[in-house]
């Protein structure tokens, strides 16, 4: 391992460097998990494979910065802030810290379900490194804080998930760490508890803290962060800002560029262009690109929209073409939910629809429409792009879909003759 | 970029770590804040010890009863039936305190190995989520049991008392017998802790291996009495000394003679002398510096190797 260092490390302290670091994983082929087989097969060699996991990793964070890791699963990223949480031993490399470091990987780590809020509060609180003193000293601010006054004397297992989370969060924040990892534990809790935490975030960042957050939520980083690093299949693919990571995120993830300027200038779009829709899929991953879709089993369709300002409440709709372009399927987002909340100038969502495949075999075009909630014809983005899939099976009946029909027969008995009238073309 | 260029990381590292910040160097077995690892050990400890004491409706009784029930089935069946007191060299009215204090003393060394044993496997969320000093766990168990070792001890000097034990001042002897006991037990514990996350297996090894300890212990027989029951050969004589190597021999029948009756053989005397109490404990000592060692070799890979 080589170390290079560059001069502006020694310049001012850093609240966290680290330098090359290395990990890898020994995953043995035939785990021998007991002494007998050991005894029994001295001579055997145990073969390991190396699953490198993080490769030459250099960062550094300055005091008060709010930096986000991102990558996408398995990247490497919840390795990296456990090796810089100092649960996992680097193989290589170095990582130093400046100031008090507080980890929050999963909250309520150590919470006994059968213990009162009380004796869980200090438990937890000591650790995540505060002394038994500091830790009591908090319960009140803990407790108020996760609106919890009422349900003390609960015992831990009779609490709801939700309040569980609010505890845990509580403890957390109360410990006053100079230096914060976190890793997407934001994902949790109501949305006003959720909005409560986030504003948790900002007041720390206001404060000066630094906080290392793990994400592969883009809007957060763009929110929250000031720098970002982005970790692709252990290694460094980029560090600058929120916007260009997030970026370069999307494009690694969904397996090729967002074309949003491209497809502007290739198709006149409707609408005002608030909010565009960047790509249609069908399938859970974006990249596989499906292009067949079996009758008779789920079929999501998956819309990416951009919002290019604030949309509150934009409703989406798809109609499915098929080749005769006729709409066999038309859903609307309204129909699901009363709003479907505001969204931010960058956001990027994806807007799903899942249906039970019954269309008949053959090509369908969709056409994607997103409006303002309330004002039909107020539309924002109309996607009629050339994509397409085909719906195979077997079931062909000749009609537009293939829904399932209970038959039956139910015999009446026999006319008498004088009724029966003859069959044309019969002599 | 006026970069410092690349040299030798370990000369440059360690003049580097004053001005780079504190190192982070991974998990450990004990790290530089002591009362950080004592606050964690005692809090766990103390956390578990609630929850026996207040989890039940009879809550701390079971406690103290599995011992005396223990007590009860022996007594009944070595005593009455068996009449082991009587043998040459025991203690007669007093034997029955001896053997419940044994008992209480083995209760304290099973709980604490055979508690450490799965423990840092069970503490998995722990060790896989924050960073803190891996030898709190097993440091945990062991402080459990003495928690409750401490409680069955005020129950065997009421019993001693009641069978006619007289106070003496070799009671003060106690907390030399229970460190050596507690060195003996936190180091299998930690050796067992450590040992597990790789070997499964080692949780039925230490039953069968504590089964043999415990009639190889003088809970049950004193030693004194093993010593007059053995013959005067060579093999004899070799098989008294393997019995006198374990500690737990010199421990428990310290133990009857300091604290329940004097008239008793003391350790020093089944040994033969003084200076031969020095072999069992170089044994602990060894122990429990192997079992220190053993977990802190592991320590660094608990948490990728769960």
């Amino acid at each position: 391992m080589t170390v290079t260092l560059d001069r502006t490390d020694l310049a001012r302290p850093l609240a966290l460097a680290a330098r090359g670091v290395d990990k890898r994983f020994k995953i043995p082929e035939e785990r021998s998990h007991t002494l007998k087989e050991r005894a029994l097969h001295p001579l055997r060699k145990r073969r390991h494979e190396q699953l490198h996991v993080l490769k030459d990793i250099s960062f550094s964070v300055a005091p008060g910065e709010f930096f986000g890791i991102v990558g996408r699963n398995g990247s490497g990223k919840s390795t990296l802030l456990k090796c810089l949480a100092g649960i996992y031993k680097t193989d290589e490399g170095r990582i130093w810290r400046n100031g008090r470091m507080s980890t929050f990987i999963e909250l309520g780590v150590g919470f006994n379900p059968d213990l009162a809020a009380y004796d869980n509060v200090a438990l937890n609180g000591i650790m995540l490194g505060l002394s038994p003193r500091e830790a009591r000293s908090r319960y009140e601010k803990v407790i108020e804080f996760a609106e919890l006054e009422e349900f003390q004397e609960l015992k831990l297992k009779n609490y709801s998930s939700g309040m569980h989370v609010r505890l845990a969060f509580s403890v957390a924040i109360q410990v006053d760490a100079e230096i914060l990892l976190i890793d997407e534990v934001l994902a949790v809790g109501d949305a006003a508890f959720q909005q409560k935490c986030f504003d948790v975030f900002i007041r720390m960042r206001e404060e000066g803290r630094t906080i290392v957050f793990v994400t592969h939520d883009m809007s957060a980083v763009t929110r929250f962060c000031h720098r970002a690093m982005l970790l692709e299949r252990g290694e460094m693919v980029m560090i600058g800002e929120p916007e260009e990571v997030a970026d370069r995120y999307l494009e690694l993830a969904f397996g090729r560029e967002v074309e949003y300027d491209d497809f502007e200038v290739a198709t006149p779009r409707m609408g005002d262009g608030a909010a565009r829709v960047s790509e249609v899929w069908i399938g859970d991953d974006r990249a596989e690109k499906r292009a067949v879709a079996p009758q008779s089993e789920p079929l999501t369709l998956n819309v990416l929209v951009r919002f290019n300002e604030f949309v509150r409440d934009p409703e989406v709709s798809v109609s499915l073409f098929n080749e005769q372009r006729q709409p066999v399927v038309v859903a609307t987002t309204s129909a699901e939910e009363e709003e479907s909340g505001g969204f931010q100038e960058g956001e990027l969502a994806v807007f799903s629809f899942s249906m039970h495949n019954m269309l008949a075999p053959g090509r369908y075009h969709p056409m994607v429409t997103i409006t303002r909630r309330g004002e039909g014809l107020d539309v924002i983005d109309r996607f009629t792009r050339d994509m397409s899939f085909v719906v195979t099976g077997l079931s062909a009946s000749g009609g537009m879909v293939e829904i399932p029909v209970q038959t039956a027969v139910d015999r009446w008995g026999v006319l008498p003759a004088e009724f029966v009238q003859p069959a044309r073309g019969s002599k | 970029m006026s970069g410092l260029g690349t040299v030798e990381p370990e000369l440059q590292l360690s003049e580097l770590d004053q001005s780079m910040g504190q190192p982070i160097r991974g998990p450990r077995a004990l790290d530089e804040s002591w009362s950080r690892f004592w606050h964690l050990t005692y809090n766990i400890a103390l956390s578990e010890f609630k929850l026996k004491f207040f989890g039940s409706a009879l809550g701390y009784l079971w406690q103290v009863m599995r011992p005396l029930l223990l007590f009860g089935v022996l007594y009944v069946f070595f005593v009455l039936v068996f009449h082991v007191d009587r043998a040459k060299g025991a203690a007669g009215h007093v034997y029955g305190a001896q053997l419940l204090g044994s008992i209480v003393l083995w209760t304290f060394f099973a709980e604490a190995t055979s508690g450490a044993v799965r423990s840092v496997v069970d503490r998995e969320s722990l060790v896989r989520k924050i960073q803190f000093p891996r030898l709190a766990i097993p440091a945990s168990v062991t402080l459990l049991a003495a928690f409750n070792l401490s409680l069955n001890l005020v129950v065997v000097m009421i019993f001693a008392v009641i069978a006619g034990a007289q106070p003496m001042l070799s009671w003060f002897e106690l907390p030399l017998i229970i460190l050596m006991l507690a060195l003996l037990a936190s180091g299998i514990a930690m050796l067992l802790s450590a040992l597990f996350v790789r070997f499964r297996d080692i949780s039925p090894i230490w039953e069968v291996v504590s089964q043999i300890l415990f009639y190889a212990s003088p809970v049950i027989l004193p030693a004194e009495t093993v010593r007059t029951e053995l013959g005067h050969g060579h093999l004899d004589h070799i098989l008294y000394h393997v019995y006198t190597l374990n500690p737990l021999v010199t421990i428990f029948q310290q133990f009857r003679h300091a604290m329940i009756n004097d008239a008793t053989f003391s350790a020093g005397q089944i040994m033969g002398s003084w200076l031969a109490l020095l072999e069992p404990i170089a044994l602990v000592v060894f122990i429990f510096a192997l079992g220190f060692w053993v977990f802190n070799r592991q320590a660094p890979h608990i948490a990728e190797d769960l």
